[in-house]
């Protein structure tokens, strides 16, 4: 990666304060996220990670105090993975609507072959099994143009090699000069330096 | 960055609820089916007198095509908000007031538009006079695009709550009933030999003023579901 002099944040939160039904989750966070930077989120169960990636990605425009700037187009897959059992993976990629690029059809079966569905394109998804269904959601991650990918647990019902690859695509965004923020639980295994950021000290502190 | 047109996308949302209707064809067919149930039973209910049914066919065409449109209207954002489809609508970098435009027309082609379609049938059962049948589909077609417009308001404001069906009716029935003065006045109009011109402008006047207006409802109110 050739480093420009003054790299733009890709996002930048400040002084973000999140609040669910009475309990502080995040307090003062200020956060920014660089090109080619790998940011992990972590906490237990209920510790506000979801909440804080639904800040970052704009879905909660109201409940928190703080600024957050995006600067680029964003990729946010959350738990639900908004795919439709009626439609075949190639149908639900190609009729997205997320609608942030003009894929071809060869580009959704690159996408497709490349998390492991090769040979299903055609089947309806709701014929496919649960790990099968998130996969077509993170065929995603192999299409879209967004420099700043926002990742909910992406690694859910992914199996040991489906997270491999995951990792080294990862890996390939960040040195293209994307960024990414991700929530897991699992440590990730990554060719590239991850950030840590710890909702529980958060709030301890 | 190979951004998609505008167009493209809205025309990728119709295509996506269309074969979404198309491959599970009992939703399509059940609000048709409540139609002509309801219909049905009219005559059970207010006896056989052909000339009585023909005085309250207009009315009774136009109630129950409403009834059928608000019936389908709560399942218009349903999937797609338990399943994600919403919140990844909402991040696309694609104007919310087209996308939900898209659901609209949606909407409309899968029921306003089959129902306007299979009225005439109905209509004849029910001895409405045969120069009222051109009008009646006429003003179902245009009436049930308004109908399509408020239930999707009604839709979105309701879309994060379980049990949204009776919330939504009290939010959009009175929204409703200027469609179905206009609409079955239409009807009556041509029926008595009137002309029908004046009611299909005013139903097309409420169809403008809903595809200026009702978009931005629409799109506030998914906003805040999502958000809840």
């Amino acid at each position: 990666m050739t480093a420009t002099p003054v790299a733009t944040p890709l996002l930048t939160a400040t002084d973000v304060t999140i609040e669910r039904g009475g309990r502080g989750l995040v307090s003062g966070l200020s956060l920014q996220v660089m090109p080619g930077e790998i940011w992990q989120v972590e906490g237990v169960n209920g510790s506000g990670k979801t909440s804080l990636l639904r800040v970052l990605s704009g879905l909660s425009r109201y409940g928190y105090d703080g600024q957050v700037e995006r600067a680029v187009p964003l990729l946010y897959l959350g738990h639900r993975s908004a795919v439709k059992p009626l439609l075949s993976p190639l149908e639900n990629l190609r009729l997205h609507p997320g609608g942030e690029g003009d894929h071809t059809d060869s580009d959704i079966e690159r996408a497709l072959a490349a998390v492991g569905l090769a040979g299903f394109e055609d089947n309806l998804a709701g014929t496919l099994s649960a790990g099968q269904q998130r996969r077509i959601n993170l065929a995603r991650l192999y299409l879209s143009p967004c420099p700043l990918w926002i990742l909910d647990e992406p690694f859910t019902a992914i199996d040991r090699e489906g997270v491999l690859a995951l990792e080294q695509r990862f890996a390939q965004h960040a040195q293209a000069g994307g960024a990414i923020v991700c929530t897991s639980h699992q440590p990730l295994n990554v060719q590239a330096s991850v950030s840590r950021l710890s909702l529980d000290r958060e709030r301890a502190a | 960055m190979n951004t998609l047109p505008t167009v493209a996308f809205m025309r990728r949302l119709l295509r996506r609820q269309l074969l979404l209707a198309l491959r599970s064809p009992v939703d399509v067919a059940n609000p048709l089916i409540f139609f002509g149930m309801v219909i049905v039973l009219f005559p059970i209910g207010l006896g056989p007198d052909p000339v009585i049914l023909a005085r309250f066919a207009p009315g009774i065409l136009w109630i129950v095509a409403l009834l059928s449109s608000l019936l389908t209207s709560d399942a218009l954002f349903r999937s797609d908000f338990d399943d994600g489809s919403l919140e990844q609508l909402l991040l696309s970098p694609q104007p919310l007031y087209l996308s939900v435009l898209s659901y609209v027309l949606a909407h409309w082609l899968i029921t306003g538009l089959l129902l306007a379609l299979m009225a005439p049938l109905f209509a004849i059962m029910l001895g409405l006079a045969v120069q009222a049948i051109a009008p009646l589909v006429a003003s179902l077609a245009l009436g049930t695009a308004v109908l399509s417009l408020v239930g999707c308001i009604g839709a979105s404001l309701t879309v994060s709550l379980r049990r949204g069906g009776m919330l939504i009716a009290l939010l959009v029935l009175p929204l409703y009933v200027p469609v179905l003065i206009f609409g079955s006045a239409a009807v009556q109009a041509a029926v008595d030999g009137f002309s029908v011109l004046p009611y299909l402008a005013i139903l097309a006047a409420m169809l403008s003023l809903g595809i200026a207006l009702a978009p931005f409802a629409i799109a506030a109110g998914l906003r805040i579901g999502i958000d809840a």
